[in-house]
């Protein structure tokens, strides 16, 4: 591949990973890619004999990969959501963390979705879906959801990159990357006015893309509440699922955000504040979820219902105690002392406490879905267990790499970090930071403007 | 257009399963492999629940037959995404083989544990001999989809053919689950529930009537008769 010399240039760090591919690249690239194999084969093997491979069974009916569904849609939330919030709230410090965030939600939505097609029994009858589909089913409520928050998740991530597709396809002659991005720029030359149709279009995607990620949660949520069955049927489970989703999400960010620092040496601009920031959000995401579960529980067990008490009792004391109390120990006793205390929320204690709340959330996708099926109503005859096949770990390792191969691939093809909004920040954020002060500090509006 | 009911007197059921046996060979349900069997795989559309209450000596065990509920208000039919579970007009609640996605949603839907689900292809798994046995006017099911008991629904098919035939209308007696048929202690009775005059009707007006989680508002058309103290 040939290209200009960009090594000159501000921000010539941010180009280092498209442009140069060192032994670390295929080394990863490989490793992820035989673990997708290892998904795949799996999945052959699935295909071929049916779901009997997984350890499902009656009337343990559903399990890994539903709990998989269910993780990695909550995971998405982390990128666009939190990417769309901060935009409208001009957090100036998200400028380098919103695509990073962005991708995730890209790539896991795909992922979710791919998981939930793995758990079919007839995949070959997916199209029966439009065929016969029928409006009242949840599963459908949630096929839409998805496909709009997809939609709309990957044009969010695609317009406020048009400007750096452009200088990637000013720096790149020749070759196929040079078509594509000359293709994907959409003849991107920095106008005023492309400027000012692209701020509005991003203001705009900003403002729809919330409520479909709401959505989204919610109707995934609905799949379990809208039956009758014990611990399902509960009004909470929208918003707790929105909660846990965005938590999951937030913890997914921070350690990808680690990971790209220490790989792509982006420590000017990943710095100590914006993991400081986010295990803010992260912190009132950890009191959020306890005083969700808190709720959910405490009605359960005040009202003491005996259906609903089997499942219970069966989380709290009995077969899935220990999946339980896993859940409050990753999911609240780690991360909740590292993320309160000013000196623990550092760099290295936010990534510890990322990574037993993604721990922990899996934990409580579990928790949430096999006790209730373990425990119907009809349970003299009818109580289950369950353990994972070795087909159902292939898979999700299998999906878990391909999350983080088409990362890679993707931190390949186009930068993490977006450069024309880290320039535009280099000029625009103490002019927007000085602004939005003079308008509220009584007494600064006299003091002249910056320059 | 009839609705299609079942009685079941508890007081007169010694749990002996002929029904289960009954239904297993009249409806093709797959013997499932030992194996299969230990992981609680096995399928039974019929299935005798046993429900005991109090501590010894001072205790009592039920047995309940237990078929689909066939309920007027379905939780499954709801959730299914493709139709491929409804209520038919007759109040009967169908399975559609050949539409089912195996989502198993209804199966998660169903308070009764009623759904259950070929994870291996495991009528064709089945040998020779015992599939030489199948019921021709029942259809085996594939791998991947999800099944349960639908009231012998073919044997309305065929009474109804054979009404047809003889240019009358159906008789009460004309069409009979072979769970009902079967039963050696006639416990179970069936019959139209619309019809005030039919049996079944009248039983299901007796005191000691009662349907299995009735708080759920399923409406089941499925109905027992408490065993008198």
């Amino acid at each position: 591949m040939q290209r200009t010399n960009w090594r000159n240039e501000d921000d010539a760090v941010l180009l280092v990973p498209i442009f140069e591919t060192g032994r670390r690249f295929y080394i990863v690239v490989t490793v992820l890619g035989l673990l997708v194999l290892w998904g795949v084969v799996s999945y052959a093997v699935q295909w071929h004999l049916g779901l009997g491979v997984t350890g499902m069974n009656y009337p343990v009916s559903w399990a890994f990969y539903i709990i998989n569904f269910v993780f990695f849609i909550g995971i998405s939330h982390a990128g666009t959501l939190i990417s769309a919030i901060l935009r409208l709230s001009q957090a100036e410090w998200r400028r380098p963390v919103t695509r990073i965030a962005e991708v995730i939600t890209v790539l896991v939505l795909g992922i979710g979705g791919m998981n939930i097609l793995i758990d079919l029994g007839r995949p070959d009858r997916l199209l029966n879906l439009f065929l016969y589909g029928r409006y009242q089913s949840p599963l459908l409520w949630d096929a839409t959801s998805i496909t709009a928050y997809l939609t709309a998740s990957s044009v969010y991530l695609y317009i406020p990159m048009i400007p750096d597709i452009a200088i990637l396809r000013d720096r790149v002659v020749g070759g196929w990357r040079k078509l594509l991005y000359q293709v994907l720029a959409l003849g991107w030359v920095g106008t005023a006015r492309q400027h000012r149709v692209l701020n509005v279009a991003i203001a705009m995607m900003a403002v729809l893309v919330v409520p479909v990620a709401v959505s989204v949660h919610t109707v995934v949520s609905f799949v379990f509440s809208m039956t009758v069955q014990p611990m399902w049927h509960s009004t909470i489970f929208g918003p707790y699922f929105v909660v846990g989703a965005i938590f999951s999400g937030t913890a997914m960010l921070l350690v990808i955000m680690a990971i790209l620092r220490k790989a792509f040496h982006l420590k000017d601009y990943l710095q100590p504040i914006h993991f400081n920031y986010l295990g803010l959000i992260m912190l009132v995401m950890v009191l959020l979820w306890v005083y969700f579960t808190f709720a959910e529980y405490l009605t359960t067990y005040y009202g003491n219902e005996p259906d609903e008490m089997r499942v219970f009792s069966s989380k709290f004391s009995g077969k899935y105690a220990p999946v339980f109390w896993a859940m409050v120990l990753f999911n609240f006793v780690i991360p909740f002392p590292i993320l309160a205390l000013n000196r623990t929320r550092t760099i290295t204690g936010t990534v510890i406490a990322s990574i037993s709340i993604i721990i922990g959330m899996w934990l409580e996708r579990l928790v949430i879905i096999v006790p209730t099926l373990a425990n119907p109503r009809l349970h003299q005859y009818a109580q289950g267990s369950y353990l994972p096949s070795i087909v159902e770990i292939g898979i999700m390792v299998g999906s878990c790499a391909l999350f983080a191969l088409f990362y890679v691939l993707f931190s390949k093809l186009f930068p993490i970090v977006s450069i024309s909004e880290v320039r535009e920040g280099r000029q625009e954020t103490m002019r927007i930071i000085q602004d939005r002060a003079r308008r509220y500090e009584p007494g600064l509006g006299r003091l002249p403007a910056s320059e | 257009m009839a609705r299609w009911g079942m009685v079941i007197d508890l007081d007169r059921c010694t749990a002996c399963q002929a029904c289960v046996v009954a239904c297993q060979v009249e409806n093709n349900v797959p013997y499932v492999e030992e194996s299969e069997f230990k992981r609680r795989r096995a399928i039974s559309w019929m299935k005798i629940v046993s429900e005991t209450e109090g501590s010894y000596p001072d205790l009592r065990t039920r047995f309940i037959p237990r078929p689909c509920m066939q309920c007027d208000n379905p939780p499954c039919t709801r959730v299914c995404p493709v139709h491929a579970t409804y209520l038919n007009p007759e109040g009967i609640v169908a399975q559609v083989y050949a539409r089912c996605i195996g989502c198993r949603f209804c199966v998660a839907g169903c308070p009764y544990t009623v759904k259950y689900f070929n994870w291996y292809a495991y009528h064709d798994r089945m040998p020779a001999s015992l599939r030489r046995a199948d019921n021709p006017d029942v259809s085996t099911r594939p791998k991947g989809v999800v099944e349960k008991c639908t009231f012998c629904h073919h044997r309305l098919l065929k009474a109804k053919d054979v009404a047809a035939a003889e240019d009358r209308s159906l008789r009460p007696g004309d069409y009979v689950p072979s769970c009902v048929e079967s039963c050696p202690s006639q416990a179970m009775y069936f019959g139209d529930l619309s019809d005030p005059k039919s049996e079944v009707a009248r039983l299901a007006e007796s005191s000691r009537a009662f349907r299995l989680m009735e708080e759920l508002g399923t409406k089941p058309k499925v109905i027992y008769l408490a065993e008198r103290r």
